[in-house]
C-alpha cells in the first residue's frame, strides 16, 4: 500500500482566498482547518499558523496550505463566500483561538458557550485553566420569525430521552417548521487542549473517547496521523485488522439506528429485534477486542486482536438484519412515514460539504475507503448511493452499508490471527494526517508532534461537524412531529462535534 | 333490589379505579412478551402511582386554576361515567340517566379540562399538545355520537341500559350491518380518544411527537398520579363500554341476585382483559401514523359510523323507531 503523499504550500494571508478558490475549483474538499500557536523556537518563528487541508481522491491527494499570521493580532481573510465549511472552521477558530476573521458573512459565535468570560480563548497558550463563568460576550439572540400564527418551540438542551445535549429552536406555523436553529457545543470538553503535551500512547485513549460510538474511527484516524508523523510503516496485517474493526463498528451502529428509526414511528417490535442483533454484535466485539465498543483494538503502530470473528456468525447476523430491514420497508405505515420526509437535496449536501450516509443518501458518492484507502480492499467496497435524500434513503443506505460491511469483514477476517501486530517509529516529518471512513462518514485528524515526540496539536474533525448544518435545511417544510425521526435518520454526534 | 343496585354502582366504580392501572400493566405486559421482552409486570402501573403519590406536590410557576383542578376533574368525570354506564348491571338506581350523549359529554369534559391545563402552563409543549388533542377530539366526538346513535335506533332510545339490554335479548341486532359498522367506527374512535397507536404513542420519549403526554408534561407528583390514573380509567371505561355494547352477555339485569352481580363483575374483567390484550397485540403490528394522516383515519371511522346510521334506517327491522 503506497503511502499517500501530502504536499505543503506556504501562502500569505492576502493570497489565501485566491489559492483556496483555485484548489476548490479543482474539485478538492476542505477537510480540516486548524490553528497552531507557534513559539519563537518554531522553524518560521513566533506566529499563529493556520493549516488548511484540501483533499481529493482517488487518487489520494492531500494538500496543505499554511498561512502565518501575527501572533498577537491574528487576522485572516474569510473563505466563507467560497466554502460553507470554511466559514464554520473560521468561526470555530475565532471562538477558540481569538483569530479575527475579516468580512465574515456570519460573524456569530459558534463554539463559544454563552457564559464563557469575555476575551478568554481556551486554545491560546496563555489561556490557563478554565475560569469561572463570567460576563458574557454580547447578546446571543435567536433570529425571530415574525408573522401571523408563528410561534416558537424551544427544545433542550436536556431532552426527555437519553440523548446528548443540544438546544433546538423551532419557528412553527401550525405544525409546519419554518425555521430550525440548532445550538450545540454544550458538551465542549476541550479535547484538543487535553491532547497537548500527552505522549502519543496516552493520546490514544483520548482519541477513542472523542465520540463513544466511534471508538475505532477516531482512534484509527489519530493513529494514521501519528504514524505518518513518526514515519511508522504499519504491517499490512495490522492494517487489515483495523479495516475489519472499522466494519464491525459500522455494523453495530447501523443496526442500532435501523431499530431506533422503527421505534420512532411506534413500530417497536423491530427495535426489539434490532437491539437483540446489536447485543450479538457487541458480544462479538468483546471477544475480538476485549471491549464491547471495540476500544483497544487499534494501537499506535498496529492492531491488537484477542480473537478473529467467525465469518459464519457475521453472515447469519446479516441475514437477520436483512429480514428486519425488509419487514420495516414492507410495513405500509413505516414506509409512508419514511418516504419523502425531510428531503436533503444533492446541491445542498454538496454546498455544505456533507459526508457519510447523509451525503450518500442525497446522491454524493464520497467514501474515504475509496478516496483515501489505508489498506487494499479486496473486493472493493460497494458504495451504496440513493438520490431521494429522504429518511427512507438514509434508512436504505444504512441497511445496504451493513451488507457491504459484512462482505468486507468476512473477506478480511480469514487472513488475521489473534495477537498484537505493530511496528516501531522510524522518524518522520512530525506532522501527519489520518483520513478514515467511520460509520458516520469521513473522519479527518491532523497531528503535529513537538521536538520531544509529545503531541503538540491534535485536531480531529468528526463528520458531524459538516453534517449538522444540513439538518435544519432538510427540515424546512417538514412537520414538527417528524423532527425526531429526521434527527434519528441523521444521527449526528454531539460529542464529536462539540469536542 | 335497591341495595343490589347501589352495590352494582360501587362495584363498577371500584372495579374501574382498581382495575384501570392493572389493565394498563396487563396490556404493556402482553406487548412486552410479544416483542420478546420480559416486561415489568402487571402491577407496575400501581407501583408507579404509589411512587408518584408519595412525592411532594409541585405546580409549575405561573399556572392558574385550570392547571390545578384538571387532574381531579379528569378523574371525577371519568368516575361518574364509570358509575353511570352499564358495565356490571343494567338495573342500577341511576341507569335511567345513562344517556349516551351525556356519557360522551362527560368524556369530552375530561379532554377539554386537560387541554385547558396544557394551555395554562404557557409552555410551547402544552399548547402544542392541546392543539393536537383538540384537533383529534373534534374528529372523534362526532364519530362516537354517531356510532352510539346507530345502535340506539333499534332500541328506540339513547339510554345505554336500554340499548344493552335490548341487544342482549335480540343478538341479531349486533350482527346486523349497522351493528358491525358501528363496532368498527367505535373501535377506531376509542383508539384515538385514549391516545393509542396509530394515533398517539403512549410510551414515547420524543416530546415533539407527543399528543396526550405533551399536554401533561408539566405535571409532577400526586397530580401526575391523578392524570395517569384518569387516562387509564378512560381507557378502561371505553373498553368496558365497547365490551358491554357489543358483547352484552353476562351483565346483571333487574331481579338478579348477588351471585349474578359477582359473576357479572368477573365477566367484565375477562371481557376487558381480552379486549385489552387484543388491542396490545394489534399495536405490536402497527406503527404510528404521520400526524397529518390521522384526520384521514378518523374521517374513515366517521364514515363508517355514518354508514351504520344509514344502514339502520334502510335495513332496520322491528322494534326500532321506524
Amino acid at each position: 500500500m503506497p503511502a499517500a503523499t501530502r504536499t505543503v504550500q506556504e501562502t500569505g494571508p492576502a493570497d489565501l482566498p485566491a489559492v483556496a478558490a483555485g484548489l476548490l475549483a479543482e474539485g478538492r474538499r476542505l477537510a480540516l482547518v486548524a490553528a497552531h500557536h507557534d513559539d519563537a523556537a518554531a522553524p518560521g518563528g513566533r506566529a499563529l499558523r493556520v493549516v488548511y487541508l484540501f483533499v481529493s481522491g482517488p487518487p489520494d491527494t492531500r494538500l496543505e496550505v499554511h498561512v502565518r499570521l501575527d501572533a498577537d493580532r491574528p487576522e485572516l481573510p474569510t473563505l466563507a463566500h467560497r466554502s460553507f465549511a470554511a466559514g464554520r472552521f473560521e468561526r470555530e477558530m475565532h471562538d477558540l483561538h481569538g483569530v479575527r476573521v475579516q468580512d465574515h458573512p456570519l460573524p456569530r459565535r459558534l463554539v463559544r458557550h454563552f457564559h464563557w468570560p469575555r476575551g478568554w480563548y481556551p486554545m491560546r497558550p496563555d489561556a490557563g485553566p478554565p475560569p469561572a463563568f463570567g460576563a458574557q460576550e454580547g447578546p446571543y439572540p435567536f433570529l425571530e420569525v415574525e408573522g401571523d400564527g408563528v410561534y416558537e418551540i424551544p427544545v433542550g438542551p436536556v431532552h426527555a430521552g437519553l440523548i446528548e445535549p443540544g438546544h433546538f429552536r423551532f419557528s412553527v406555523v401550525g405544525e409546519t417548521i419554518l425555521k430550525l436553529k440548532a445550538r450545540l457545543w454544550f458538551v465542549h470538553k476541550g479535547i484538543e487542549k487535553l491532547f497537548e503535551g500527552r505522549t502519543v500512547e496516552r493520546g490514544l485513549p483520548l482519541a477513542e473517547r472523542i465520540s463513544g460510538d466511534t471508538a475505532v474511527g477516531h482512534a484509527l484516524a489519530y493513529c494514521l496521523a501519528v504514524e505518518e508523523a513518526t514515519g511508522t510503516e504499519v504491517p499490512g496485517e495490522a492494517q487489515r485488522a483495523r479495516a475489519m474493526l472499522l466494519e464491525l463498528e459500522r455494523m453495530y451502529n447501523h443496526v442500532t439506528d435501523l431499530g431506533a428509526l422503527c421505534n420512532d414511528v411506534g413500530h417497536s417490535v423491530l427495535n426489539s429485534h434490532a437491539l437483540r442483533i446489536r447485543e450479538q454484535l457487541l458480544r462479538v466485539n468483546e471477544t475480538v477486542t476485549g471491549h464491547r465498543l471495540l476500544r483497544g483494538g487499534v494501537v499506535v503502530g498496529g492492531a491488537r486482536l484477542e480473537s478473529v470473528p467467525e465469518p459464519g456468525l457475521l453472515r447469519a447476523v446479516r441475514e437477520d438484519i436483512r429480514e428486519v430491514a425488509a419487514l420495516a420497508l414492507g410495513h405500509s405505515t413505516v414506509r409512508d412515514r419514511f418516504t419523502g420526509t425531510a428531503v436533503l437535496g444533492a446541491d445542498v449536501a454538496r454546498d455544505l460539504g456533507c459526508l457519510g450516509y447523509v451525503a450518500r443518501a442525497a446522491g454524493l458518492t464520497d467514501d474515504a475507503r475509496i478516496a483515501h484507502p489505508f489498506t487494499v480492499y479486496d473486493p472493493a467496497p460497494d458504495v451504496a448511493v440513493r438520490t431521494t435524500g429522504d429518511v427512507l434513503a438514509r434508512f436504505q443506505i444504512r441497511a445496504e452499508e451493513i451488507d457491504t460491511a459484512v462482505d468486507l469483514a468476512t473477506a478480511l477476517a480469514p487472513g488475521l490471527r489473534p495477537g498484537t501486530v505493530r511496528a516501531d517509529p522510524a522518524g518522520g516529518p512530525r506532522s501527519g494526517v489520518g483520513i478514515v471512513e467511520g460509520w458516520r462518514g469521513t473522519i479527518t485528524t491532523r497531528v503535529e508532534l513537538a521536538a520531544d515526540g509529545t503531541l503538540a496539536r491534535v485536531k480531529p474533525v468528526d463528520p458531524s461537524f459538516f453534517n449538522w448544518p444540513a439538518l435544519p435545511l432538510a427540515l424546512a417544510d417538514t412537520i414538527v412531529p417528524d423532527f425526531p425521526l429526521t434527527n434519528k435518520s441523521f444521527n449526528l454526534s454531539y460529542a464529536g462535534n462539540d469536542l | 333490589m335497591s341495595a343490589l343496585g347501589y352495590a352494582a354502582i360501587a362495584a363498577q366504580a371500584g372495579a374501574v379505579v382498581v382495575g384501570a392501572p392493572l389493565l394498563t400493566g396487563w396490556m404493556r405486559q402482553v406487548r412486552a412478551r410479544l416483542e420478546g421482552r420480559a416486561g415489568a409486570g402487571t402491577a407496575q402501573p400501581w407501583r408507579d402511582l404509589r411512587k408518584l403519590l408519595r412525592k411532594e406536590p409541585i405546580t409549575a410557576a405561573g399556572t392558574g386554576p385550570a392547571f390545578r383542578v384538571a387532574p381531579a376533574l379528569l378523574v371525577a368525570s371519568t368516575l361518574v361515567v364509570a358509575a353511570l354506564i352499564p358495565l356490571v348491571s343494567t338495573a342500577t338506581p341511576i341507569s335511567g340517566h345513562a344517556d349516551a350523549i351525556l356519557v360522551v359529554g362527560l368524556l369530552a369534559l375530561g379532554t377539554v379540562t386537560l387541554a385547558l391545563a396544557g394551555l395554562d402552563t404557557g409552555t410551547a409543549f402544552g399548547g402544542m399538545g392541546s392543539s393536537r388533542e383538540m384537533t383529534i377530539s373534534a374528529l372523534v366526538e362526532p364519530t362516537i355520537l354517531l356510532a352510539v346513535f346507530a345502535l340506539s335506533i333499534p332500541a328506540g332510545s339513547t339510554n345505554l341500559a336500554a340499548i344493552i339490554s335490548g341487544a342482549a335479548e335480540d343478538p341479531a341486532r349486533l350482527a346486523s350491518p349497522a351493528g358491525l359498522l358501528a363496532t368498527a367506527a367505535l373501535a377506531v374512535a376509542v383508539l384515538a380518544e385514549t391516545g393509542r397507536i396509530p394515533v398517539d404513542n403512549p410510551s414515547t420519549h420524543l416530546e415533539l411527537t407527543m399528543v396526550h403526554e405533551a399536554m401533561v408534561l408539566e405535571y409532577a407528583g400526586p397530580d401526575l398520579a391523578l392524570v395517569e390514573l384518569g387516562a387509564q380509567m378512560r381507557l378502561t371505561v371505553l373498553l368496558g363500554l365497547q365490551a358491554s355494547l357489543f358483547v352484552p352477555w353476562g351483565i346483571a339485569t333487574a331481579g338478579d341476585s348477588w351471585g349474578s352481580l359477582l359473576l357479572a363483575l368477573a365477566v367484565l374483567a375477562v371481557k376487558v382483559a381480552a379486549l385489552g390484550a387484543l388491542l396490545a397485540a394489534a399495536e405490536v403490528f402497527w406503527a404510528k401514523l404521520r400526524l397529518f394522516r390521522v384526520p384521514e383515519l378518523l374521517a374513515g371511522s366517521f364514515l363508517l359510523a355514518l354508514l351504520a346510521v344509514t344502514a339502520s334506517y334502510f335495513l332496520g327491522t322491528g322494534g326500532g323507531i321506524l
